[in-house]
């Protein structure tokens, strides 16, 4: 009997919601970390039982919890991350040397091969990696080293990596993503890393073209065709097809490119689907129509997806790790919106309806396809 | 015995009562009374203070008799009462927000 169980983290702890493979009616079991900060929530794709917890708190830091049970208990992990040597200056919204302070982890990538391996992405932006499920920590510090360090910038955010996307023919390739710095890749397992922006333009910046600087806000690629990553800029909805050696805008006729969240059918690996917000400032859906839009086409043509969302008076925002798909038959598509709802499509965005409606601020959803 | 009053979700995290006691040695200074704490409580390690620095987290407060002693040195003497366990150390997460 196959099922599905969505992970979700919200400002104040962290839900289970779990289904059967129709969809249909959910259990929602929770808040656990009651008052904490969930910013993610992951489980690993050998062992699904493992799941791995950031949660955080303004007043009491970082924790890292992990479950060997699905979410039924939780045992407390290691929380020391520890930059690598001196870790220098970044700059500051004003353009002046800031020193790189660890603030929380945004997002958490456990291995492809090993339950007990886990990448952690922080703020300030750096990448780290566990090897004995979560109780120590280290540095990949060749992203920090890689020379540009020194001219990354906090978006409004945060100076966050948030994206960290693992290679499935590659076990030494990972694409990762910093707010507002870009996106980067490692090809030697993350000892060195080279910025891959060539062909994003961002006219916020002093130099539009500039090979770092970029405010990205999500990427995602299909696992059957790693070298085909799609991405969510602060503005405009990029594709590449050399494994993010070259972009090029695939916005088309989206109402605003400007957005958060993007992700890849399971199933199709040309299906992409994103949530148009309204932007610069006001980062609500736009006419208060709540839309997902997807694209069959591997973007530039894009359709609006609104059974069962609201079409009036909706004013949530769709945050970068709420959006997630499952790898039933057919493709479930999921997202939480900073409304506290987490809405769920079971036939690829054509339906929807909401599990769940007033949670806490949503800020990561993920999904875990159970045999 | 000196007695340390956690807050709510310190208490979460470490399984305990709002009330910890502990054994220090020597003389009673914040600093004594967070290395006994984080001994006898691994899981409260880099929840009051740093883990490189040991500076306190900018949101927490520890109070001792009716004083806010959060910007006192970490080895000053704290007050006789709390030495002898006749009042509690509170360490309190700082009311922030509107």
């Amino acid at each position: 009997m196959s099922g599905v169980r969505v992970l979700v983290g919200t400002r104040k702890g962290a839900f289970v919601l779990t289904s059967d493979g129709k969809r249909q009616k959910w259990d929602v079991a929770g808040p656990h970390f009651g008052g904490w900060e969930i910013y993610h929530m992951k489980g690993s794709p050998v062992d699904p039982n493992r799941i791995y917890v950031s949660q955080t708190s303004s007043w009491f830091g970082q924790q890292i919890q992990r479950s060997p049970d699905g979410g039924k208990t939780w045992e407390q992990a290691g929380n020391k991350f520890a930059y690598d040597g001196v870790p220098g200056t970044h700059k500051w919204y004003d353009g002046t040397p800031h020193p790189w302070e660890f603030k929380r982890v945004w997002h958490l990538e456990p291995s492809l091969s090993d339950p007990e391996t886990v990448y952690a992405g922080a703020e300030d932006a750096a990448l780290f990696r566990t090897t004995d499920a979560g109780q120590t920590w280290s540095e990949l510090s060749g992203l920090r080293g890689h020379g540009s360090g020194s001219r990354w910038q906090p978006g409004a955010g945060g100076m966050c990596l948030h994206t960290i996307l693992l290679d499935p023919a590659d076990p030494k390739r990972i694409f990762i993503a910093i707010s507002a710095a870009g996106a980067f890749r490692t090809d030697d397992g993350g000892q060195t890393f080279k910025p891959i922006n060539q062909g994003l333009r961002s006219e916020y910046i002093p130099d539009p073209k500039a090979d770092v600087g970029h405010c990205v806000h999500r990427i995602a690629m299909h696992r059957s065709r790693p070298n085909v990553l799609f991405m969510q800029k602060h503005w405009d909805v990029m594709r590449s097809d050399d494994a993010g050696d070259s972009w090029r805008e695939v916005s088309g006729n989206l109402p605003t490119d400007f957005g958060f969240p993007i992700d890849v059918h399971a199933h199709e690996p040309e299906t992409i689907y994103v949530v148009p917000i309204k932007s610069d400032s006001e980062h609500y859906p736009p006419e208060g129509k709540l839309r997902v839009y997807r694209s069959r086409t591997g973007g530039n043509e894009w359709e609006a997806l609104t059974k069962g969302l609201p079409q009036s008076d909706c004013y949530v925002n769709v945050l970068r790790d709420a959006m997630a798909v499952d790898s039933l038959d057919k493709c479930g598509i999921y997202f939480g919106t900073t409304g506290g709802q987490v809405y769920s499509s079971p036939d690829a965005g054509d339906n929807w309806a909401p599990i769940v409606r007033d949670l806490p601020a949503v800020l990561s959803v993920e999904v875990q396809t159970l045999s | 015995m000196i007695r340390v009053i956690l807050p709510y979700h310190l208490r979460e995290l470490a399984n305990v009562g709002r009330e910890v006691q502990l054994h220090v040695q020597g003389p009673v200074t914040q600093r004594a009374i967070l290395d006994a704490l984080e001994a006898k409580l691994p899981a409260l390690k880099g929840t009051i203070r740093d883990h490189g620095t040991q500076a306190r987290r900018p949101l927490v407060r520890f109070f001792a008799c009716e004083e806010d002693v959060s910007h006192d040195p970490p080895d000053a003497p704290l007050p006789e009462a709390v030495a002898i366990g006749k009042e509690p150390f509170f360490i309190i997460g700082a009311i922030a927000g509107g």
